[in-house]
Formats: structure tokens, C-alpha cells, sequence
């Protein structure tokens, strides 16, 4: 990856995280602090690794994505909005009455939605199923699927990873945001779910650990994916809750509260600051 | 009536996935670990390469089915009723129903009928868990034709259908020029006294009773339902206004099945007294099928006395 492209990359992320923060306060709910954990890895796929064509969202060939952590919906929607899928301009109707924005991803009202998720543990099984059916079709779709570190707690989960390693789903990549933290707080006090990579090698997967927030490991592990043939790819991420927004870092109270007046400002003056930067430099 | 034939509905559901899966190549059918019991074993030997058993894991198996679906194939995601309604519940409400993707849920051993196994396995609760999802159609075949035709009308139908199918051989009353319809009662006996609206093997017993029930002067006509919801609310309302009572059996709860589908028709467009047959809010128990449906009144017998003295 040229310095330039990993700088389009880093640009590409900001905007996700103003769209994350715009659409959040403009709903007065939602969830920044995963959508901004999961930010880079947004940037990533949707401006390097999926094969998707915005102008046509129900393109058959494209390669599926499948939000398993739904509440991270605002950082999939600023993505998508970012590569033109719908106007950027719709993101502050996230969540209010008539919008096709809704709370969780809905794939019958936003377009480059592949699956309607929300409820925990149920994307995963669903990607499953697509990258079952494409084998089955012969056809060379990739799916793809991120869940939270607190989701995989939900059993469901496990009964997934089961079915795709059975089948040997080498078109499937399971990315899991490992921040650290969900609602209730430290997920190793909440309920551990590490060591995920020593699970996820148990359960037959090519696992790869990553900072989640660097382009080029990303740029390795879709790499080790795309070679992987015979087993399901799990790209272990570790990522900074609330990443990009100062007072919202590693604050698992910021899972499911948007900012009000006065912290929106600051988040916004802090990540304005961070574009204006990005785009001088370019 | 000459003696029937006895088949189970599950028998005609594998029988139509068969047929199904020769005519279309989008068929595909899911079993967690039950491949011989749902009778989708048939498909299985027949299709091998459409075939996925998706292990004990029936929560996977209902949202995987929904990924499938979402890529264009028509998965049948089959399990006993107790599983496929009950543990995923929530996988066929949010993954399947919520985005109305065309998934068909095949449960078979739906209600007391499962027999010996008892209460664990006894699901009398799958009609109300599945009518509560918008958009779902649920289906409950009264015999094995017409469970056959129930399952090509349920791959013909572009959205979610959860299918019950009974584990007990039970008579044989259709023929195969039975022309079944999703949504379309089916009126089997006139009668102008009392109207029995029935599912599922209650209806073969409805229409024992009205022969006995016709020999005591009383003309009872035998409505089968196998399309609990939509509700063909005509033939329902047409039976209210001309018989002036209803009796509603079911081998489900009273609670959410098709006795409380009439009554809340009934309430707000043509109130009508009905009694409902069905299992009293209780759990069942092991015993052979047979004396089981006699204990809770799922037989002829009991609607005979319920319509003498209503």
C-alpha cells in the first residue's frame, strides 16, 4: 500500500467518524463508541477490500458484507454514505421517524445493506449461510462479517463458527472488534471471552491478529484471507473503543449514549481538526 | 366413512421436497440432526449436495437459512416444532420475518401427538410464537395430500412460511384433485347447527364427530383451516352468521392458536359464542399418541359432547 493510498484510507476514516458523531447526536442516541472502534476497519473494506459497485447495490456478484455488531450502524452507514451509496446529507435522520436510517441495519430500506441484523450472534449465522449458498451457486462471492467482543458470548456465535469451518468455508472472513468493552463494562469483567485467537484456531479458523486501527495489517490479513483455501479466515482485531474522540476512548459508557451539545462540539472541533490536518497534507 | 389410509404429515413433506427439489434447482433443505425424523432424510438421499445438516444448532440453521435466502435460494429449515419455533423464535422474528426473506421453517412433531417423548417435546405453543410475526404465514396440514400440496404452495409463496407437520399416521382424507390454496378454508360437511373449525388432525376427528352428531339430529359443518394465518376470515364469518356457534379445535394451547384467531375475528366483526378445544394452558406428558389426544379431548368423543350441550 502506497503512503498515499493509506492516507486516502486515513481520510476516508475520518469522515466515518464525523458521520458517526453528526448522526448520532442528531438521533440523541445510538452507538458511537463501537461504530469508532470499528471506523478504520469501515474505511478499509469499502474502499479496498469489498467488490461492490454503489450504483448498483443489488449487483448478484457483489461481494457481502454483514454487520453481526448492528448497533455499529452508524459507522456502516458513514461508510457507505462516504462511497455514495445514499447522500451523506441523510445521515442526520438516523433513528427519526420515516427515515430509511433505522436504529439497526435494515437490508429492505438502506441501500448496501446485504442483511437486516441488530439482534446479537444472528449476522454471524447469516453470513454463514450467503458464503454457503455462494459455494453452492459456484459462484465467487466473498462474505464478510464483523462481530463485538462482547457478542460472541451469545452461544449462536459458536454454533457459526461450527457450520463454517464443517463446511469449510474458505469465502467467509469473520473480523471480531476486540475493544475490550461492552455495556456493563470490561468484557474480561463482564463475561471473559479470551483468549478469542487459541478459540477461534480450535474452531478451525485461519486466525490473524491485528491492530485494527493500522491499514497495512489490514492490508496482510485480507491478503492471508483471500489465500486461506479450505477453512474460514477470523481477523482478530484490537481496537480502541470510541478511537478518534478523545474523551470517549476506552469509555465503555459511551457504547450506547450519543454526546450532547456541549461534547459534541468538542468531539467535532477535535475531529475537524483532525480532517483539516488530513487534507492539508494531501 | 370407508377406512383411510393412514400417513403422517411429515411423510408428505418429505415426499414434496423430493418432488420440489427434482423441478427446481434453488431447493435447498437444512436439518439439525433430525434428517430421518422430519422425513427431509428423503431430499437428503435424493439431493445430497442440497442437503445441510447444520448439526444440534437449530438457532444457527434458521438465520443461516435466512443468508441463503438472501442469496437467492429457497431453503426449508426443518426441525422438530419445539426447536424450529421455540429455541429460534427470535432467529425466524428478526433474521427471517423481520427482513421477509423467503425462508420456509418445516417443523415437524408439532404437538401432543409427539407422544411418549412428553412434555419437553410436546410444542403446543408454535402457532402462537409463529402468527405474532408479521408477514409470517403458518401453515397446518390436515393429512398427507394435503401437506404435500402445502409445501409446493409454500415454495411458491415469495416470503417467510412456517410450516406444522404431525408425527402420528392419521387418516387420509383428500384426494389428490384437492385444489389447496394459502388462505382458503375449506368447508367439509354442511350443517347449519354449529360450525367446527379445526386444524391439523383435529380436522379428521371433527369430521368423525359430525357423522355421530348428524345421527343425533345435529348438522354440524367441519371447517378445516390449514392456513392458520392469513385467516380466511370469509369462511369463518359466512360459518358464524349461518350457524350462529362456533367450536374451534386444535392440538395447541387455547392460548394464541386458532381458537383465539376466530374469537378475535369474531369479536369485532360478528360476535358469536364459541368454545375452544385445545390444550389447557397445561404441559403435556409421555403416553402412546393416541390415548394422549383422548386424555386432553383432542378427539371426536369430547367434540361431540362440547357440541351437544353447547
Amino acid at each position: 500500500m502506497t503512503h498515499q493510498e493509506q492516507h486516502q484510507l486515513t481520510l476516508a476514516a475520518c469522515k466515518i467518524r464525523i458521520g458517526v458523531l453528526t448522526s448520532t447526536h442528531s438521533a440523541k442516541s445510538g452507538h458511537p463508541g463501537g461504530s469508532l472502534s470499528a471506523a478504520d476497519m469501515f474505511a478499509y473494506l469499502y474502499n479496498r477490500e469489498l467488490r461492490i459497485d454503489p450504483a448498483r447495490p443489488d449487483w448478484k456478484d457483489r461481494d457481502r458484507f454483514v454487520l453481526s455488531k448492528g448497533h455499529a450502524a452508524p459507522g456502516l452507514y458513514a461508510a457507505l454514505a462516504g462511497r455514495g451509496f445514499f447522500p451523506e446529507a441523510d445521515l442526520t435522520t438516523l433513528r427519526h421517524i420515516g427515515s430509511y436510517l433505522q436504529g439497526h441495519p435494515n437490508m429492505n430500506s438502506v441501500p448496501g445493506i446485504d442483511m437486516s441484523t441488530g439482534s446479537l450472534g444472528q449476522g454471524v449465522s447469516a453470513a454463514a449461510g450467503m458464503a454457503k449458498a455462494a459455494k453452492l451457486m459456484g459462484s465467487g462471492v466473498r462474505v464478510y462479517t464483523m462481530l463485538g467482543d462482547g457478542e460472541i458470548a451469545e452461544g449462536e456465535v459458536w454454533e457459526a463458527f461450527l457450520f463454517a469451518s464443517h463446511y469449510a468455508l474458505d469465502n467467509l472472513c469473520v473480523i471480531i472488534d476486540i475493544n475490550g468493552l461492552q455495556i456493563d463494562g470490561a468484557t474480561k469483567d463482564v463475561m471473559n471471552t479470551e483468549p478469542v485467537a487459541d478459540k477461534m484456531r480450535a474452531f478451525g479458523f485461519e486466525t490473524v491478529e491485528i491492530d485494527g486501527h493500522d491499514f497495512a495489517q489490514m492490508e496482510t490479513a485480507f491478503a492471508r484471507f483471500n489465500q486461506t483455501q479450505g477453512k474460514p479466515t477470523a481477523i482478530l482485531m484490537r481496537t480502541v473503543k470510541g478511537k478518534g474522540v478523545s474523551f470517549m476512548e476506552n469509555v465503555a459508557d459511551w457504547h450506547g449514549k450519543a454526546t450532547n451539545d456541549a461534547e459534541y462540539a468538542v468531539a467535532m472541533d477535535e475531529l475537524r481538526a483532525q480532517l483539516a490536518e488530513l487534507e492539508a497534507a494531501q | 366413512m370407508s377406512e383411510a389410509i393412514k400417513k403422517a404429515t411429515r411423510d408428505g413433506y418429505g415426499a414434496a421436497l423430493v418432488e420440489l427439489g427434482r423441478e427446481h434447482e434453488d431447493i435447498v433443505v437444512l436439518d439439525a440432526d433430525l434428517a430421518a425424523s422430519t422425513k427431509t432424510g428423503m431430499f437428503q438421499k435424493a439431493f445430497p449436495d442440497r442437503h445441510f445438516d447444520c448439526g444440534i444448532a437449530e438457532e444457527n440453521m434458521i438465520a443461516a437459512a435466512a443468508g441463503m435466502a438472501a442469496m437467492g435460494l429457497v431453503p426449508f429449515a426443518s426441525s422438530f416444532a419445539m426447536f424450529a419455533a421455540g429455541r429460534a423464535y427470535e432467529q425466524a422474528r428478526n433474521s427471517v420475518g423481520y427482513p421477509q426473506l423467503n425462508v420456509k421453517i418445516g417443523a415437524t412433531h408439532g404437538g401432543i401427538s409427539v407422544g411418549e417423548d412428553g412434555a419437553s417435546h410436546q410444542c403446543c405453543e408454535d402457532f402462537a410464537l409463529m402468527r405474532s410475526i408479521p408477514g409470517m404465514v403458518v401453515l397446518c396440514p390436515a393429512d398427507e395430500v394435503e401437506a404435500r400440496k402445502a409445501v409446493k404452495a409454500a415454495y411458491a409463496h415469495k416470503g417467510p412460511v412456517y410450516l406444522r407437520f404431525g408425527r402420528l399416521a392419521v387418516p387420509v382424507f383428500h384426494d389428490e384433485d384437492y385444489d389447496f390454496q394459502i388462505g382458503k378454508g375449506e368447508q367439509l360437511t354442511d350443517g347449519c347447527d354449529v360450525a367446527v373449525v379445526a386444524t391439523g388432525l383435529m380436522v379428521n376427528e371433527a369430521l368423525m364427530a359430525a357423522e355421530r352428531l348428524r345421527a343425533q339430529g345435529i348438522g354440524a359443518r367441519v371447517i378445516n383451516i390449514c392456513t392458520i394465518k392469513p385467516l380466511d376470515e370469509e369462511i369463518i364469518l359466512k360459518a358464524a352468521r349461518e350457524c350462529g356457534k362456533i367450536i374451534t379445535c386444535e392440538e395447541h394451547s387455547v392460548i394464541g392458536g386458532l381458537g383465539e384467531a376466530v374469537c378475535s375475528l369474531l369479536s369485532e366483526a360478528c360476535p358469536t359464542p364459541v368454545r375452544r378445544i385445545g390444550v389447557n394452558d397445561v404441559f403435556g406428558y409421555s403416553g402412546p399418541a393416541w390415548d394422549l389426544l383422548r386424555e386432553f379431548g383432542l378427539c371426536a368423543d369430547h367434540i361431540v359432547q362440547v357440541a351437544a350441550s353447547f
